[in-house]
């Protein structure tokens, strides 16, 4: 192993390597979003997709309807999904996998459709690639969209005035989303990653005699273009069991950093869509500095864990290598780490379970943040304004005046829609880990004992409510017990906040503008970044040191 | 015009002041919900059709013409040759695979301990997911450590990290360049060769850091093997 001192140099280096990508791709991406969903005119090819499934693209919604309309589009991808899932061992390519479970089907169908894909089965041992294809991948892609779509449907909240609560269309931002945005990013990405080494084939897994003289089977799977929109769509399923660390979704060093950057890259150019879109640049810039900010500061203490690699067992072996690839290295699998739990991604190039424990807990920690810096495709940006509306309101309250953000009046309404979008995750995290620390089908779950024990459970709650789809892997999670429960936990953690943001939509885009006064707090200054940042904190940590302190904490002290 | 999918009828009343007052009933409101599923499934089968046969199909097909090696797996052949075929493949360039155990086939440079399955198992890839206190994890790394200094002839001490740990995905096909530096004299006496020979070859086989500064130097222990069993056929 290289000294600590010389990994440090090359983690700066990466993260180096990685801001300068993300960097270059903001300002393009950011404006090409913004055209896609406030231009007039359909593509040709989307035109005739309408007619064809006789949607009207064009009519203005109301909250109410868009809600409906993507309640019922998730709705159909769940039943769907839990069909392909049940019957597989009757489609083709299904590998001679027989069909999942009534609780394993329901868990996997709200796990994809959710865009937190936890997975309580093993890719290569359970999914066939017809699943995978056809199932699977596609709400890779959709549940990206509607993450976009929401977020979208928020920022149109704040541009328009007096609209009767008419924030977009749901079908076309949905459609325009996939075929405009994600499809051709996620095809050029998929070639280069199979240039890399990810394999693209839709061979059966199949037993060779090895150099030794051993049996291994080869695996085969269409993994390039699923890996794609994994990483993209901050969705994170794995094609294979070992997810990210897997060597055929993640062969080297840089397609490890096309990954980290696929994932980030339109998470981070929204604050610049978002800017556009309400006419003011400079509220985009505070946005993404907000985000920023947690986000180095997340990764350097993440980083910082690793390299010093506290604990018994990283001290027995030397470094903190157990769950680590050696192609990756410390640095790699921190920056991997730290990534993939503050996007709502959740795939792994290390086993979480096995970071060290101030690693773990910081995971965690990236997590309970409700997953803003940058968050996942979409639900990043409207958490992010979330937060920033409760710092809006809690200046207001200190100066006493009638808060307002972005000439948008917060009041008691507003506030409520907040309030509850804020504390719908902890509720469930905590519920639900409260629950299965006593109950006899919730202990079954955890590998480690102790405090780790603990903690494996409060990380699959964390990772289920906040639609993150990473876990502290030793957990069994696939029980009937764990599948129901998290599947709840999902589709909660989904759907009631992207309800109560599309409220909040609503509220927003049938006021009328109030004028700028002497009184407004600015919100495109850094006093206003700053507070943004410490309000996030201060928010989880009220509400999750109890929690935090019985796992990774003691865990970190011992 | 056709009106599916557009916002629903009940919602009329709601247009004036959303929000607030002339909320929907819910059956009206469950009604609408039917009614969008329906249209959601239609839109549904569409993107299913586009992402989820035409998209990977067609990367499928690039893949085949641009970069049929990889897109196969990266398959070697014991000459260490890439290769197409499976029938012809010792394995893959990307994936480890077990060269026996460490205490009785010294003639191999050896991977890092493997959790997937009973080890090298690609049907159940996996880390151990042992916690960084766990004290089952700490006697078993201290049991390799014993292990692999023996059979290396080396200091426990010195063994490096990756060699008492297992990894995150049980295939890692890589060791540090430290671990396979300190393999090489066991190698070169197993097989009658010199360490300077051994230690060229080790030279040659270890790659840096990808364009210089992303991930770890690593060893790929299959090819190390390929080449080394190359290296003996030919001078024999």
């Amino acid at each position: 192993m290289p000294s600590t001192t010389t990994e440090a140099w090359f983690a700066v280096a990466q993260i180096g390597v990685l801001l300068v990508l993300l960097a270059a791709v903001h300002h393009p991406l950011g404006a090409y979003m913004a055209r896609v969903f406030t231009s007039p005119r359909h593509l040709r090819i989307e035109s005739a997709a309408y007619r064809a499934v006789r949607v009207d693209p064009d009519a203005e919604q109301t909250w109410r309807g868009y809600l409906l309309s993507l309640l019922g589009f998730s709705t159909a991808s769940i039943l769907f999904l839990y069909a392909l899932a049940r019957l597989q061992s009757h489609l083709p390519l299904n590998l001679g996998f027989a069909g999942f479970d009534p609780a394993g089907a329901w868990n996997t169908a709200v796990s994809f459709v959710t865009n937190t894909n936890w997975q309580w089965y093993s890719g290569e041992a359970a999914a066939g690639h017809l699943l995978q294809m056809v199932g699977l991948a596609v709400q890779n892609f959709a549940s990206a969209a509607v993450g976009l779509a929401v977020a979208v449907a928020l920022v149109r909240g704040f541009a328009r005035s007096l609209t009767d609560g008419r924030v977009g269309n749901f079908w076309s931002d949905l459609v325009r989303a996939n075929v405009r945005l994600l499809l051709p990013i996620a095809f050029l990405a998929a070639i280069v990653l199979v240039a890399g080494g990810v394999i693209q084939n839709l061979l059966p897994h199949e037993a060779i005699t090895t150099a030794a003289g051993g049996s291994q089977d080869v695996l085969g799977g269409p993994v390039a273009s699923q890996e794609a929109i994994k990483q993209l769509g901050t969705n994170g399923g794995g094609f294979f069991n070992a997810n990210s660390a897997h060597p055929f979704e993640n062969p080297n060093g840089w397609t490890n950093m096309l990954a980290i950057f696929l994932t980030l890259m339109i998470p981070f150019s929204l604050p610049r869509t978002f800017g556009i879109m309400v006419g003011d640049r400079r509220q985009g810039w505070a946005i993404l500095g907000a985000m920023g900010a947690l986000f180095l500061a997340s990764v350097a203490l993440l980083t910082w864990s690793e390299l010093a690699g506290s604990g018994t067992a990283p001290h027995a072996a030397g470094a903190a290598m157990e769950g680590k690839e050696t192609r990756f290295g410390l640095g790699a699998s921190a920056l991997f780490a730290a990534t993939t739990t503050l996007t709502s991604t959740g795939a792994v190039n290390s086993t979480h379970d096995s970071l060290t424990a101030p690693g773990g807990g910081l995971a965690m920690f990236n997590m309970m943040l409700g997953e803003i810096s940058p968050g996942g495709v979409g639900s990043g940006l409207y958490g992010m304004l979330i937060v920033a509306i409760v710092t809006v309101f809690l200046s207001g309250l200190m100066v006493g005046r009638t808060p307002e953000y972005l000439g948008k009046k917060i009041g008691q309404g507003e506030i409520t829609l907040v309030a509850l979008y804020v504390l719908t995750m902890p509720l469930l995290v905590l519920v639900g880990t409260g629950v299965s620390a006593v109950t006899g089908a919730g202990l079954a779950g955890p590998l480690n004992t102790g405090p780790h024990g603990l903690s494996e459970i409060l990380y699959a709650f964390t990772s289920a409510a906040n639609n993150n789809g990473s876990a502290f892997g030793g957990i069994t999670s696939g029980t009937p017990y764990y599948n129901t429960l998290l599947g709840l936990a999902m589709l909660i953690g989904r759907f009631v906040p992207i309800a109560l943001v599309l409220a909040l939509a609503g509220r927003f885009a049938s006021q009328p503008a109030v004028p700028a006064s002497t009184g407004t707090l600015p919100t495109h200054k850094p006093l206003f970044v700053g507070l943004v940042g410490a309000v996030a904190v201060v928010v989880v940590g009220l509400t999750f040191v109890p929690a935090l302190s019985l796992g990774p904490v003691v865990e970190s002290l011992s | 015009m056709t009106t599916e999918g557009l916002a629903p009828a009940p919602e009329g009343a709601t247009g004036q002041q959303a929000g607030s007052g002339g909320r929907p009933t819910t059956a009206a409101s469950l009604a609408a919900l039917w009614h969008q599923s329906w249209a959601g499934l239609r839109v549904l089968v569409l993107l299913t059709v586009l992402l989820g046969v035409v998209y990977p199909l067609a990367v499928t097909g690039v893949a085949k013409v641009a970069f049929p090696w990889q897109a196969q797996g990266s398959l070697l052949t014991a000459d260490g040759a890439h290769t197409t075929s499976r029938s012809d493949a010792v394995g893959s360039a990307l994936i480890g695979q077990g060269f026996g155990a460490i205490d009785e086939d010294p003639q191999w440079f050896h991977p890092r301990p493997s959790a997937a399955g009973d080890g090298w198992d690609t049907l159940a890839s996996a880390g151990s997911n042992l916690g960084p206190n766990s004290p089952e994890l700490v006697k078993t790394i201290d049991e390799r450590r014993a292990e692999v200094a023996a059979a290396d002839g080396v200091d426990p001490a010195s063994v490096p990290p990756d060699a008492v740990t297992a990894s995150a995905s049980g295939l890692d096909p890589d060791i540090s360049p430290a671990y396979a530096r300190e393999q090489v004299a066991r190698v070169a006496k197993a097989r009658g060769l010199s360490e300077a020979t051994v230690r060229a070859l080790v030279d040659e086989h270890t790659d840096g850091r990808s364009l210089g500064v992303l991930g770890d130097p690593h060893v790929n222990v299959l090819e190390l093997n390929l080449a080394l069993q190359k290296l003996v056929g030919s001078g024999s």
